[in-house]
């Protein structure tokens, strides 16, 4: 399989910053804490891509790994966030968040 | 495989873009899924078949199954569209957008003036992809430490969930939580306590 025979590495990193950029414009825009999170998935998203094409073009194991490591820390911090948006919601009744300006118990 | 990455690529920044913009968090988490697809496509012609199968497996089934689960937990109720629609009105789509657009252009200033091992010269010619077998063995060799400071990070974010997301009420009352009001026992889904309510139980 002679995969990625013409994609030049910049191309990759240009998806790359395309979608931490769709990522981040979500995570400012939105208000409701679910969709943030979604928008810091898809950041995370575009870092893995970045990290594929490194490796892809270097040849090294190095990016898949990576990409498993953002993974790992993909699922820990949506459990957690999940969690904690779950928990919001029971205290504050919403989950918005221009509301969470209180920081007490 | 030139073709699916392009292919792949817009339409994961297509679907990412709908993914956080659309109003309905179910509609938004369908698109979801589409653009992680999409990434996967990605990783594959990318040549990294292992990690376009970990992406399908874990992110679009395990993380955004996740996602619906909390979504159902939280039960928003059919006047949530209305309210996020009203929320991503007209105004306020400037500053995010420009800070983007400005983060994007930067980005992608760097990438595309930057020196010849990433113009089109040194495409990724990668005659064949990076094996499963060499990831496992660099995996298991060189990043052994970093693995198992991933088990430990899971294990930390499992019982982070398990305490923040417990149930304060009956048996499962932990200490220090007993002097809440009854008005907090009734669990998440509860009718939204009044402003004058909630100042009064933080006493604690």
């Amino acid at each position: 399989m002679s995969a990625s025979a013409a994609v030049p590495l910049e191309h990759v990193l240009l998806l790359g910053a395309a979608l931490l950029a769709v990522g981040a414009f979500g995570a400012l825009r939105r208000r409701n804490l679910l969709f943030v999170l979604v928008s810091i998935e898809v950041m995370l998203n575009g870092a893995a891509v970045a990290f594929v094409g490194a490796g892809a073009r270097w040849q090294q194991p190095d990016g898949q790994i990576f990409v498993l490591f953002i993974m790992t820390m993909a699922a820990a911090e949506v459990a957690v966030g999940l969690a904690l948006l779950l928990r919001i919601r029971a205290v504050t009744g919403s989950v918005d968040t221009s509301g969470l300006d209180r920081l007490r118990g | 495989m030139t073709g699916l990455f392009y292919v792949s690529a817009v339409v994961a920044v297509i679907a990412c873009l709908a993914a956080v913009t659309r109003a309905n968090a179910m509609h938004a988490l369908l698109f979801l899924v589409t653009g992680l697809f999409a990434i996967a496509l990605v990783f594959l012609a990318l040549g990294a078949p292992f990690i376009a199968a970990l992406e399908v497996i874990v992110y679009a089934g395990a993380i955004v199954v996740l996602f619906l689960f909390a979504l159902m937990f939280l039960n928003f109720g059919p006047q949530a569209v209305g309210r996020e629609m009203q929320q991503l009105g007209a105004h306020g789509w400037a500053a995010p957008a420009a800070l983007s657009a400005v983060l994007l252009a930067a980005l992608a200033s760097a990438i595309v003036s930057s020196d010849p091992r990433f113009t089109a010269q040194a495409a990724l010619t990668a005659v064949s992809p990076v094996s499963i077998e060499d990831v496992g063995a660099s995996l298991f060799g060189g990043y052994a430490v970093a693995v198992e400071l991933a088990s430990l990070l899971l294990l930390v974010g499992l019982v982070g969930a398990m305490w923040i997301g417990r149930q304060r009420s009956g048996v499962l009352a932990l200490s220090g939580t007993s002097a809440e009001p009854p008005a907090r026992l009734a669990g998440p889904d509860s009718v939204p306590v009044p402003d004058n309510q909630r100042e009064g139980e933080t006493v604690t």
